[in-house]
Order: C-alpha cells, then structure tokens, then sequence
C-alpha cells in the first residue's frame, strides 16, 4: 500500500501509478493536454504541474508516478499560477474563431480556459503564427494554426495505428504537425479527432454541419464488423450527424474504426421507404403496406411449404432472425440460414464460432496464430490489441494465409491451409512456439473457413487447440473465431441454420433453378440476389435499393441499424442491446415488427405486440441474449467440423476494400471518397 | 593569487603548436600505459574520478565519478556518449580540444567506456564542425591501426569500438536526451527524466553522455592521480578547467587555469585585460550565454568556481567569459540571446515555446522604448513562468539572462522606456 497526501488528505493506493491517476481517482481534477490514458506520455503541455514537498519545480503529474509518504498539494497559489501561465503561453497564438470552429462547446482549451486561466492576456505583441492546413485526407479537417502541439495525434499515429504518417518538423514556435500532405494510411485515422483537444483536427464530413449542444446523444452498437463497438451517435431532426465512440474497455477501448465513424452518412442515399410490388410488366410499384403483406400472403399459401426458403444477410437483427424462425417454422420450412458466405460455421457447439479469448484478454496471448484473416480490415480495433500484444507485450504472431501490413511484425508461414497439419503435426516453427506458450490463442477467419475445406479447417483448428493445450484449466481459452459480420453469431446462437433436410446457403441459389425453391425471403441480403432464379418469388425485407431490392418481387421497407432497437451479438459472443436514433425514412418500418404482422397473417398462434414480447422469447431460446453487454465463456467441446485430410489450398481475401463491405458503407460518398483516396492509391502503390 | 603551474597543464596542446597525430600525442603522454590503468578495474576509476572532485565540464556541473557509478552493473548492453556538441554561445573550448587533442578524447573515452562496461561509444559531433569532425575520424583511424580501439583496445583485453556522429546544426541535441533522440535518428527532443539515461539512455540501454573536456582530462587524473586533480583550484570545484574569454577583450583566447581564480585576474592576465581597461567594463556573463549577466561591481571580486557563482546568481556554465564594455548596449545585447533561444527552442513545452518569443519580442519593444513601465514586471513574471516548467534546462537558460539583466540592469531598462528608446549612457 502507497500512503500519499494529496491537498491535505491522506489516500492509500494498492499500486504505484502516476500522479494524475491517483488524484483522478480521489475526485480531484488536474487539468491536462498532452496526456492521454491510452497514449505514451509526453509531458510537454505543462499543464499538469503540481507542487510536491521535496521538490525545487513543479512536476508534471502525469509522468511522475506516486510513491509512500509523497506530500502533493493541487490547490496551492503556486499551482494556481503555474496552470494560469500556461494557459496564457498557450492562448497566445490561438485563433478566436471558437464562433466557427466546430470543436466549441466540446473544446478543451476551452473549458480549461475559463477554470484554470486568466480572464485576460498580458500579450501585447502581435500575433505571430498562422499555420498552413495540412491534408490528410477526406476524413480529417485541419485548421493547424488552433494547433497547441500536445502531439496526441502523434503518438496516437506512431503507436497505436502504427503508421508514420503524422509527425512534427521545425522547432520553436515555428514547429508544426504535419502528415506528408496524403491521407493517413489508416483505418482508425478519425480517432485523433477525438484525441486532438482543439479545433485543429476534425471530422471533415461534420465540418460546420452543427454544433455539439444541438445533437441529440444516441448511445447504441455498431454494425461495420463484428466487434460490435459501442458508438454515440448524434442526430439532429431525424438525421445522424455524427457518430463518435463510447468509452468500452472490453470491447473497443475508446476507439473506431473509420468505416464505423464515417459511413453513416449511407443512410441517406438509396433507401427504401416505402412497400413495393411487382406488377405484371415486371416493374416495381409502390404499393400500400397491406397490398404487399397481402401478396406475400398470398404467395406464401400458394407455394407449397418445403419450396420456401429464407437467407439473413449481415445487418440483420437477432429479433428479426427470431421471427424469421419462427415463421419458417410455422410455415413448415427448413430451409434458412444467416451464413449467406457460405462460411462453415457449427450452430450445435457454441464455443466453435465465437472469440472465445475475448477482446480484452487478447493482446495477452503470448503466441497467437493467424489462420486466413486480415484482422486489419475485418476488425481495425481488435487490431489494435494485437498491434500492442506484440508491440509491447512481446506476443509472437504467425500467419498462416494471404499476407497484407498488419502494421506490427508477422512471421509468415505461407499461404496453404496444409500449413495447419503441419502444426498439428509438430512440424515448422509455429508448432514449436506453441508448444512452449503459457497463453497460446488462434484466430480463423472467414477467409478460412469460407473456403471448401471449411469443416475441415475448422476440425484441424480444434486439434490444434487440444494438442497445444489452446483451452486451459486456469480460463483461458485460445480458441477463436474472427466473423466479419455484426450479428453472425447472434445467428448461429438462434440456431438460424437449415433444419432437418434443410438446405444451406450455399445450396439455396442452383435450388431455385431446378424448382426446389419457388419463394425466397431475403431479410438483407444482396450479395447472391442477381443469382437467384427468374421463377423463384423474391419477397426483400431491408433498408437499402441494393441488388436484394433491385431483384426482389415484393419489398417490404425496413430500418437501418441507427433507426431501430435491437440486440446484435458480437464475434465473442456478447449480446448488446442497441438503441433508436433517428426514425426510419417514409413509411419504412422496424424489421422486427414487418415480420410480426406477417406471423400473425399466417395465422401463428403468437402474436407479438411489442419488441419485448419478441425478447421475452429470444431469452427463452437462448440465455445469451438476457444480459446486455456481459461476456461469459463458453463451454469448450473439440467436436466441431469434420475430421478428414487436409488438400492444399490458397485462402484468398475475404475484404477488398476495407470501405465497403455492406450497403450502408456501399453508399457512403465518404466511404467512396476514402476508397478513391487511400484504398485505390494503395493498390496502384503495390503493383508498381 | 595563484595561477595554473606548467607542470599541472592537462592540454599541453590547446593551441595547436606540438601537432595532434598520434606520434606528437604519445610524446606528451597520451596513450602511456593505457591498458594499466584499465587492469585496475571498473571499481578503481569510477572512485578515483569521485575522489578526484571531477564536475562535468558540459555546464550543469555534475559529478562525473557518481554519474558513473549510476551505471547498473548487469551485463545488457551500456554505451558511452560523448557530447561534442558546442553550441553555448560565446564557448569554443571543445573545439580546440578537439582539433588539438583528439587523442586525448579518445583514451578518455577508451578509459570512461571501460569504467561503465560500455563496449560501443559515439562522439556526438555539431554538424558545423567539418574540420574538427574530419580530424577526429582520422585520430580514430590512427588510434584503429595501431590496436588502441577496437578488439582488445590499446592491449587491455577489452573491447571498445568509437564512432562518430555528426548533428544537423541544433542548439538543443546539445542537451543529453535530445542528442540521445538525434542519435537514434529522431527529433531532437529531451526526455522527460526519469528515467535517467543512466537507466534507460541510447536505445533504452544504460548510457553515461559526458562532455569532449571531461572525458578529455580523464586519461590524466587517473595517470596523475585524484588527489593531485582535487588539489587544484577551489574546494567544491577542484582541478583545472578550460576558459573562452570572448568580448570586448583586447586578446579573446582559450586558457586553461585553475578553477577559483578571479575573474579579473583571468582577463587581465589572459585576455590582455578588457578593451579601455577594467573601469570601461560594464558586464560579464561568466558562463556562457545561459548564465545572469554580473555587472562590473561584482566582476571586480568574484572567482570562477561553480559554487561561488551560484552565489552571485549566476554560473560557471560552460566557463565561456563574455564580456562587454561599457560601449554595449545591453539590453540589445540580451534581446539578441533571447531571439536565440527563441529560434533554438524544441518547441516541445508549451512556457519555451510560446514564452521564449514573447521574451524577446517584449525585450526588443523595451529597447525601441515602446512600452510601458509596467511592461518590466512583466517580463519578470514571464520569465518566471517559464523557468522551471519545462522538461529541459532551456527554458531555465532562455529565463536567466533576462533575471539578470532586470536584477543588475533595470534603471538602464526603465530609462530606455522612459526616454523613447534612447541610451542612458550615451
């Protein structure tokens, strides 16, 4: 136990941590800059001295730890002018133009200003810099002249993201932060936005759109990958206008991923806001929603049972799978299923696709293995745990699969799935780290398991783990499944698969051509509609006029994930509970509620007045989705995928394009913008 | 008052007459019986240069021998820096150094890596200093070819290799964690301490950075002994030391004098005394341009020792002697070392980097005398707020000059204000 006095009281502290932490923790505020959490410390603001007895200067508090008997005092007139003078230092060369800067009213310098500055300045001279804007790139907006070089973004680019795209040239008053006039070669850029303290680094697509007392605060999920981030989304007037991170240590710390920050404003282009049927020329026309249940309706006690099928897409809810379920069910139909990748995946044995280390636990391992993903682009955050597992914690990473820069080192074992047996086998390197790890984990990807050898590849990966000890008595699990989709897990975890005799995805498309399947629902899927049959009857439930819509005989309009509450279960495993933003375009309506009234249409039993009369019933299925955000393990069982021998194989990219993976992002001109900018920039830069 | 006898001179060839290669070195005894010394062990040096009362001759005026000793003993990888980067204004003392005794540098550091287990050492060079930088190189080529570096260095059974670098021309990589940055090939920065390069220095391994003359006089305590070195000069600032006296003197030099000795002993006999002679003096800044100016009233008894011009508010410093006659404008004067500092700032800290520019450009307004009376108290407090809030000394050396200037020269500077500009002697 650390005994330390701080303004007067005694505090005991159980570690040694640094000054600024433990006064934090007993209520008392030290105003700051340049130090950050989840960043180095650079102490150069100066703006967190404290006067420590024994000491000639004042210390930075946030690069001094705490030790027994340290006498701290906050409050004292001396503090009081050292954080005045600061301030003064600082104010000297920012701008006044807080009345157009976007970051007023959410700025640092200036809540700092008014607590711990003067009313006045004493500068008299003129005002000497003005700093040329810097680009960097469709995401960021600068005005580098409200600069004060705290130098967060610096080190957020050098450690955390991993790339040298931003740093400071010159010296004096004459140094600047600059990139090397291109976009940052990053897919968390935007997080220096929230990381810069002044106005100088910001969201461009924001840029003079509102002002931060105006948004309304939406706290609720992200669906860009399978993280399921916990994001803020701000609307105003039934538009979102920004979405910014939510602080969740266990899942995204404080960070985003740019697709995740940017896209929204997809929402806006291509939505489908009212109900549509085909006419008999085979044009879409608008339709009232009882006109188009009513065709559904129709259709569906016209075609016989086992010929009707149902396929969930990326974005789509655990309440809307449910019912969807159900209505199969009531209907008498096995044909269903939400791995519309055709990746192999065993809905029977919850442990086999799901992250079972957690994020959090991740960037513990001490020797992880890669098996066909590119973590980078299918999950930018969780990248970031495993930048810092093997930056700093000293984690050996293998891959086995298509190489791309993970932004830390990799040692590559080759791309060819036979790699696996090798290491099952003992053979090679990878085998020989594993073998001497404490934490051993293991990552597969989609890529992987997309692949003909899915069930296979997954069967190896659980010989591995049990060889390799990947599940231990202590908890820890290494066993782990990277989905790219927002709510696959919460999918299998409904069981969402082909019943008995059922047909799978991948099955469905040539059953169409041969008259096995005549009706197909497609509750936001794109992908694979141009594919289906001119017979089949294409009834599209969703929120974008994709390829689904384009295809489809009846639209039934649905909402996009900021405009509905739902739950949507992450590639761990946790079911989080999201939240209303905004309402849905036109007469568009809650998924959830569009397949409720087609249940009751049916003639199901049930009816569902509420969603949580839908809910009601999710947790009765599964007692995963009881609890909002809690992670638990999962019960560990080897028996997964089919045992056989392993043909060699290349695993090939599942992400393209890091930008667009889904319709929202598809139809993002930001998202555009950056794929024009740095995605397509980048692969010229690889084949010259 | 006593001066520096002959027979205690330690560079013998400060002035470049006795020639710098390795034959005119060993003939003044560099080189003599090198591998001796380090058979007498890591333990023996560190304690030797301890006793000897060897204070860091870079400025700060630290204790060579427990710097040393703060080198964990462990077997990781140690490195010794050598900081030859001369940038103070008003010093040139490691530049003749250098060009005139290279091999002293290089036994010393021979002698100083041995004491800290350093196997590799860099010579941190300023980037200005072509010549000196192409004379070291080939002294190190000599001291190569005849096995006193490398494997097995000067037969001593230990290994040391030495390699020189050159600086790209900033003031600040003169500051110990900057230059380790600029080594390592980043900004020129300082590092916050702690960690003390001691513990984690060049690339995050224990490193011991010394000034070119304190590693320079190593080689001859330990030939001589510590106690002839703690002899010399005052009591808390023993042995001999390198002087720049610059300025309105009528013979500006390098001289080598013990420390303690008066400062107008030290121009007069020196410098050929101060332009005009001692009653046209008007001030000294005794340490280089970092250290408080000290008007003739004090110049006229104080002695050059680091404890007795902290007792007058100043410094030893970099014992660079800048004197000015009653001719200079001192308050010019001190707005031109503010614009330095100003333009030699890492911009890291906000008080240096924002405060250093204030300082200067309100010191200019006072000497156009557009400003207000007023205006003086706050220059006073800007220094204030500056000096000690920064993470390296810079802030400390932009502050100083100007405390002095107000503590020993305010009438010159509310005379300027009150007469438009005009000076009060003239």
């Amino acid at each position: 136990m650390i005994k330390v006095t701080i303004d007067h009281k005694q505090h005991t502290f159980p570690k040694v941590i640094s000054i600024i932490e433990a006064c934090q923790q007993v209520g008392i505020q030290i105003p700051h800059f340049c130090y950050h959490p989840k960043l180095d410390i650079a102490g150069n603001c100066r703006m967190c001295l404290v006067d420590v007895e024994g000491s000639r200067k004042p210390i930075p508090s946030c690069a001094n730890m705490i030790q027994d008997g340290m006498v701290i005092h906050t409050m004292t007139d001396h503090v009081k002018k050292d954080r005045e003078g600061v301030m003064e230092f600082l104010l000297i060369n920012h701008p006044l133009d807080c009345p157009i800067c976007d970051q007023a009213g959410e700025c640092d310098l200036q809540d700092q200003a008014l607590h711990y500055g003067r009313d006045r300045s004493r500068y008299n001279e003129e005002k000497r810099r003005s700093v040329t804007d810097k680009h960097m790139g469709p995401l960021i907006s600068t005005t580098m002249t409200r600069c004060i070089h705290c130098t967060r973004c610096v080190r957020f680019a050098e450690d955390i993201a991993g790339v040298t795209d931003i740093g400071a040239v010159g010296r004096g008053e004459h140094m600047e932060i600059t990139t090397l006039e291109k976009a940052i070669q990053s897919e968390i850029s935007g997080n220096v936005i929230d990381l810069c303290p002044v106005g100088a680094l910001n969201s461009k697509p924001y840029q003079f759109q509102g002002r931060p007392w105006e948004l309304t605060h939406t706290d609720t999920i992200d669906v860009m990958d399978a993280l399921g981030s916990h994001i803020r989304v701000d609307s105003r007037g039934g538009q979102v206008f920004r979405i910014k991170p939510r602080e969740m240590e266990d899942i995204n710390e404080i960070w985003l991923s740019d697709k995740s920050r940017f896209a929204y404003d997809g929402l806006l282009s291509q939505r489908l806001d009212k109900p549509y049927v085909r006419d008999d020329k085979g044009m879409l026309q608008p339709a009232s929603w009882d006109e188009a249940f009513a065709k559904v309706v129709q259709q569906l006690t016209a075609t016989p049972n086992h010929k009707i099928a149902a396929l969930a897409g990326d974005l789509v809810d655990c309440e809307s799978m449910l019912l969807m379920k159900r209505l199969m069910h009531h209907i008498g139909s096995q044909h269903l299923d939400c791995r519309v990748d055709g990746a192999y995946a065993d809905a029977q044995n919850p442990a086999s696709f799901v992250f079972n280390t957690s994020l959090s636990d991740i960037d513990t391992a001490d020797v992880c293995v890669l098996v066909g993903t590119n973590p980078r682009w299918e999950a930018p955050v969780l990248n970031i745990r495993l930048r810092r597992g093997v930056v700093s914690n000293g984690m050996q990473m293998f891959r086995i699969g298509f190489e791309h820069d993970l932004t830390y080192p990799v040692t590559d074992l080759g791309n060819d799935v036979l790699l696996l047996a090798d290491i099952l086998a003992g053979k090679g390197k990878a085998a020989k780290a594993l073998k001497a790890a404490q934490r051993p984990a293991l990552i597969i990807g989609q890529s992987a398991l997309q692949s003909a050898q899915g069930t296979v590849i997954l069967n190896t990966c659980a010989q591995i783990a049990e060889k390799y000890n990947l599940v231990r008595d202590d908890g820890w699990n290494g066993f782990n499944v990277l989905h790219t989709s927002a709510n696959r897990v919460g999918g299998l975890d409904l069981e969402f698969v082909p019943g008995e005799n059922g047909l799978c995805a991948s099955d469905m498309i040539p059953a169409t051509h041969d008259g096995r399947i005549s009706l197909m629902f497609l509750l936001g899927m794109d992908d694979i509609a141009q594919k289906i049959s001119k017979n089949t009857f294409v009834v599209y439930i969703g929120h974008h006029g994709d390829k689904g819509a384009s295809r489809a005989d009846v639209i039934l309009p649905g909402c996009a994930y900021t405009e509905k509450s739902a739950i949507y279960v992450n590639t761990e495993g946790r079911s989080q509970y999201a939240h209303k933003a905004v309402n849905p375009p036109g007469d568009a309506r809650e998924d959830w509620q569009i397949i409720a009234e087609l249940l009751s249409r049916m003639g199901h039993q049930k009816q569902y007045a509420s969603i949580h009369d839908v809910r009601k019933d999710l947790q009765k299925e599964n007692s995963e989705f009881s609890e909002n955000c809690s992670f638990s393990k999962r019960h560990w069982d080897p028996n997964m995928g089919i045992k056989g021998t392993l043909l060699t194989e290349e695993l090939h990219p599942i992400i393209t394009n890091f930008y667009m993976t889904n319709v929202i992002s598809k139809y993002s001109k930001i998202m555009a913008q950056c794929t024009q900018e740095i995605a397509q920039k980048n692969t010229k830069g690889d084949t010259q | 008052m006593t001066f520096l006898n002959e027979q205690d001179r330690i560079f013998k060839n400060l002035y470049g007459f006795l020639g710098w290669n390795l034959n005119a070195a060993e003939q003044r005894g560099d080189w003599d019986k090198t591998a001796d010394l380090i058979a007498k062990g890591a333990d023996w040096m560190i304690n030797e240069i301890k006793a000897s009362g060897l204070r860091g001759r870079g400025g700060a005026g630290f204790s060579t021998g427990m710097k040393w000793s703060f080198i964990p003993k462990d077997n990781q990888q140690h490195y010794l820096v050598v900081n030859a980067d001369e940038g103070e204004p008003g010093t040139c003392k490691d530049r003749d150094i250098i060009r005139n005794e290279p091999h002293k540098i290089i036994e010393g550091a021979l002698l100083a890596a041995s004491a800290i287990g350093a196997s590799v050492g860099y010579i941190y060079i300023r980037g200005e200093f072509k010549r000196e930088a192409d004379i070291l190189e080939t002294a190190i080529k000599e001291a190569y070819d005849k096995k006193l570096l490398g494997k097995n260095a000067a037969g001593s059974g230990f290994d040391f290799d030495l390699y020189v670098h050159r600086g790209a021309g900033a003031y600040i990589c003169g500051e110990e964690t900057a230059l380790l940055e600029s080594l390592e090939g980043k900004k020129g920065q300082p590092r916050l301490k702690p960690p003390f390069p001691a513990i984690k220095g060049l690339y995050g391994k224990p490193t011991v950075i010394n000034n070119i003359e304190t590693i320079a006089v190593v080689p001859t305590i330990l030939r001589r002994g510590a106690s002839w070195f703690a002899g010399l000069g005052a009591a808390k600032s023993c042995g001999t030391k390198v002087f720049c006296i610059s300025g309105h003197v009528n013979a500006p030099c390098n001289v080598e004098e013990v420390m303690g000795i008066s400062l107008k002993d030290l121009i007069e006999k020196h410098a050929g005394g101060v332009r005009g002679g001692w009653d046209n003096l008007l001030a000294v800044i005794p340490g280089g341009s970092s250290v408080p100016v000290l008007p003739k009233t004090i110049c006229d008894t104080v002695v050059m020792d680091f404890d007795s011009l902290a007792a007058v508010k100043s410094g030893l410093g970099t014992a660079a002697v800048i004197v000015m006659d009653e001719s200079t404008d001192i308050v010019e004067a001190i707005a031109r070392l503010s614009k330095f500092y100003m333009h030699e700032s890492c911009g890291q800290c906000s008080p240096c980097r924002e405060g250093t520019g204030w300082l200067w450009r309100l010191l200019t307004r006072i000497q156009r005398g557009d400003a207000d009376l007023k205006d003086i108290d706050l220059l006073e407090d800007i220094t204030h707020q500056i000096e000690g809030h920064t993470i390296c000394a810079l802030g400390d050396a932009a502050a100083w000059p100007v405390q002095g200037l107000i503590r020993h020269f305010k009438h010159e500077l509310i005379a300027r204000i009150e007469q438009g500009g005009r000076r009060l002697c003239l």
